[in-house]
């Protein structure tokens, strides 16, 4: 068995290590690219949310690379994510592949599922190999988090942007490389300590900027056209609620590994948007209001085209921006939208900001 | 839903006589109707959209039970979707644009309510769509000038205690008896199931609509050309949002038919057949009314309409259109869509059936697949 699984951001980085852990044969897909994109949007129905046909392309080459198996999250909807393996299976199966696709569906099952069909192959996996596993690859999912929130803050404030982010990729790699947890905290504070090496400006404070929006655009950043780098490039720090270990912790584990942190600040949505609505679009708005009472200086909510949970929070915002008065913009990708353009849109929302904050009397650079 | 349409369903309105004797207790109703509404209390406004083609005479029954006036929009016009475009984010689709359009057109009549439930689930783990769970909130965060909304969440997988505990509140606030408005509800609930059994008698939901309200209509049979319509109810009744789909199949001289004639149970079964449940109950339904007409010799084709943008229907079609063997068509509508290009390809499409039928009766192979999509 030659297992694979979708990329989204750097969460490959624990998953095949939780897979290695557990004696298997892993393949990781070749990282997002044009070529990537453009398969998986060549054999998916025409309309549907931009992660599908990502996730198809990222399973398309792998299985170009000799993956036989592919591991996929489920889910129950009303968002099309639940739904995505079942079409992407078919897809396949038309395209005359022979594999096999193993389908977690949280809540119903977990990783747990995933050792029994491998116990099922005849691949021995004991309960001590299992649960060392799930610990190194939730070291690695911390580690992620970690590094990605250091990039946000060195990136505004670092002279040199583009040493920033060798020193954060170099540190990934360290991270997918590591194989005793036992290292991982020594290399986190190396990459942190290269990083406050670096000449930074020292004032005034870089734009607080909020991400929010669906999950997958946000941590992958061939879905986003990098937006936290060009957002660290161009002088301010981005926010988030939402991060890979949730996220992984909720679709694969069952929730197991630890509570989901988003619970508590569920409450700021309230008086806007009253019921869940599937994805993360209650978490959108909770998270912008929760920023509005904080001290972040606008918002950016990103979706794929057409995706219903953000087009409901996006509705939502309207109110949200003119009650609590933070900037917000709305960003929907697919696959024909254009670097440039983005930049553009960024740097024209930067602006409004910072003289927005100015006729306020908040002083800040870019 | 339909199981338990059906669960409760004594009668059957497949007959000519049950069904005479129906559309006269029908006219009954509506004239008892008439009369409760001179003693005019509260109005309430009901945007002609969105699941209104499913439940509107249970909604109007509820209010009309309490005293209150029923007002409902016109059908879809232009006017009425140019503003709904307007006020609606514009990634909305082009339903939720409709129901915007609607809700801003009572807005306008001085209602002092308007209905906009928000629909959650309406059977066990299955939801309808996101936007569905959010419209009271997407409209009160963009319109202005908007009365107050009766926003009760209709949440069927947490049993009907969720809604009761509601009715109860929404009572209360009101002034009005929590008892009594229990009751009314619970009482309207049963045109849902009336509702329904016209629909088996070979009606789509919209015609089921005008004749519960008091409008006889004659049965229809079946045509030189068959062909079962897949959709949304909003699209399908809509004949603004569906560019008429329907006037134009019958003077092609087809015959068409919809999921909700069909047996639920049959339905049901043929979607069960798929390795997943399909979790959204509209898309669950067109799943099964699908399989059933591709295994049903009396149709010859399969037409399915979605709206840009619907997220359901960009995965259900795909569902649906690879376990299709006979011929199937999507046609994509939204707001800048035009007459003549749908006429063009219905007019290609029942060509084709024709003349693959004319094949199949000189006893060539019936099989084979086909399908259109623009
Ligand atoms: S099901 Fe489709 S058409 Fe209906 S509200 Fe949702 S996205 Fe719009």
């Amino acid at each position: 068995m030659r297992i694979t699984f979708p990329h989204m951001g750097n969460s490959h980085i624990a998953i095949s290590s939780l897979l290695r852990e557990l004696g298997l044969d892993v393949v990781v897909p070749p990282p997002c690219t044009r070529r990537t994109l453009e398969l998986g949007a060549r054999y998916s129905p025409e309309f549907v949310c931009l992660p599908l046909k990502l996730n198809l392309g990222n399973m398309l080459e792998a299985l170009e690379k000799g993956a036989d198996t592919v591991l996929m999250a489920g889910g129950w909807g009303p968002c099309r994510f639940g739904y995505y393996a079942q079409i992407e299976r078919d897809i396949l199966e038309d395209l005359g592949h022979s594999f096999q696709m193993i389908i977690i569906e949280a809540p119903d099952s977990n990783i747990l599922q995933l050792i029994k069909q491998v116990r099922n192959l005849g691949i021995k996996v004991s309960w001590r190999q299992l649960y060392s596993a799930m610990r190194m690859a939730w070291a690695k999912l911390k580690a992620i988090d970690y590094l990605e929130e250091r990039m946000h803050y060195w990136l505004p404030r670092a002279i040199n942007k583009i040493q920033v982010e060798k020193t954060i990729s170099l540190g990934f790699k360290r991270i997918d490389r590591c194989s005793e947890q036992e290292n991982i905290p020594r290399i986190l504070e190396d990459v942190e300590q290269q990083l406050s090496l670096l000449p930074a400006a020292t004032a005034p404070a870089p734009l607080r900027i909020g991400l929010v929006g669906e999950i997958y655009t946000i941590l992958e950043p061939f879905a986003n056209y990098n937006i936290e780098n060009q957002l660290g490039r161009l002088g301010s720090e981005v926010v988030r609620t939402v991060y890979m270990s949730q996220w992984v912790n909720d679709h694969l584990f069952g929730g197991y590994l630890s509570a989901s942190s988003l619970q508590n600040i569920l409450k700021y949505a309230d008086p806007y948007l009253k019921s869940w609505v599937g994805g993360h679009g209650r978490e959108t708005v909770a998270s912008t209001v929760q920023f509005a009472h904080g001290d972040v200086d606008g918002v950016i909510q990103v979706a794929p085209l057409t995706c219903m949970p953000e087009i409901v929070a996006q509705a939502v915002l309207n109110k949200v921006q003119e009650v609590e008065g933070i900037p917000v913009m709305t960003m929907y990708f697919d696959e024909h939208a254009g670097e440039a353009g983005i930049i553009t849109r960024l740097e024209a929302f930067l602006d409004m900001i910072r003289w927005k904050n100015a006729e306020m009397g908040k002083i800040s650079y870019g | 839903m339909l199981d338990k349409i059906n669960n409760i369903l004594g009668s059957d309105l497949t007959t000519d006589s049950a069904w005479a004797g129906y559309c006269n207790r029908k006219n009954h109703v509506a004239l008892e109707g008439q009369k409760i509404k001179q003693k005019s209390g509260p109005r309430v406004g009901i945007p002609r959209a969105l699941f209104y083609y499913h439940f509107f005479p249970q909604w109007k029954r509820f209010f009309e039970n309490l005293g209150w006036e029923v007002q409902v929009s016109p059908p879809t016009n232009k006017a009425i979707a140019n503003e709904g475009i307007a006020e609606a984010v514009s990634e909305a689709c082009f339903p939720v644009k409709v129901h915007y359009g609607h809700s801003l057109y009572l807005s306008r009549q001085g209602v002092d309510l308007i209905f906009a439930p928000r629909l959650i689930s309406i059977e066990r783990r299955s939801y309808i769509c996101p936007k569905f769970m959010g419209i009271p909130d997407m409209l009160r965060a963009q319109i202005k000038s908007l009365p107050p909304l009766f926003d009760i969440s209709i949440d069927l997988s947490q049993g009907s205690r969720h809604l009761n505990r509601q009715l109860r509140q929404w009572a209360l606030e009101t002034g009005l008896s929590p008892h009594q408005v229990e009751q009314a509800w619970q009482q309207a609930e049963r045109e849902t199931d009336y509702l329904n059994s016209i629909c088996r008698a070979g009606f789509r939901l919209g015609e089921a609509i005008r004749i519960w309200e008091g409008h006889p209509m004659a049965k229809k049979g079946p045509a030189a050309l068959n062909i079962g319509v897949l959709g949304h109810c909003y699209t399908l009744n809509d004949s603004f949002v569906n560019l008429n789909l329907f006037g134009r199949l019958q003077e092609m001289g087809v015959n068409a038919v919809t999921v909700e004639m069909a047996d639920p149970d049959l339905v049901h079964k043929a979607a069960d057949q798929l390795p997943k449940r399909v979790f959204w109950t509209v898309g669950r339904d067109l799943v099964g009314g699908a399989l059933v007409y591709d295994r049903d010799p009396a149709i010859d084709g399969i037409i399915y309409m979605t709206c840009f943008g619907c997220g359901p229907d960009s995965m259900v079609a795909k569902v649906i259109e690879r376990r299709m063997k006979k011929p199937f068509m999507l046609l994509t509508v939204d707001e800048h869509s035009g007459e003549a290009g749908l006429i063009t390809r219905l007019e290609a499409f029942c060509d084709m059936l024709r003349r693959r039928r004319d094949r199949v009766e000189d006893n060539i192979s019936p099989h084979g697949k086909f399908s259109y999509s623009h």
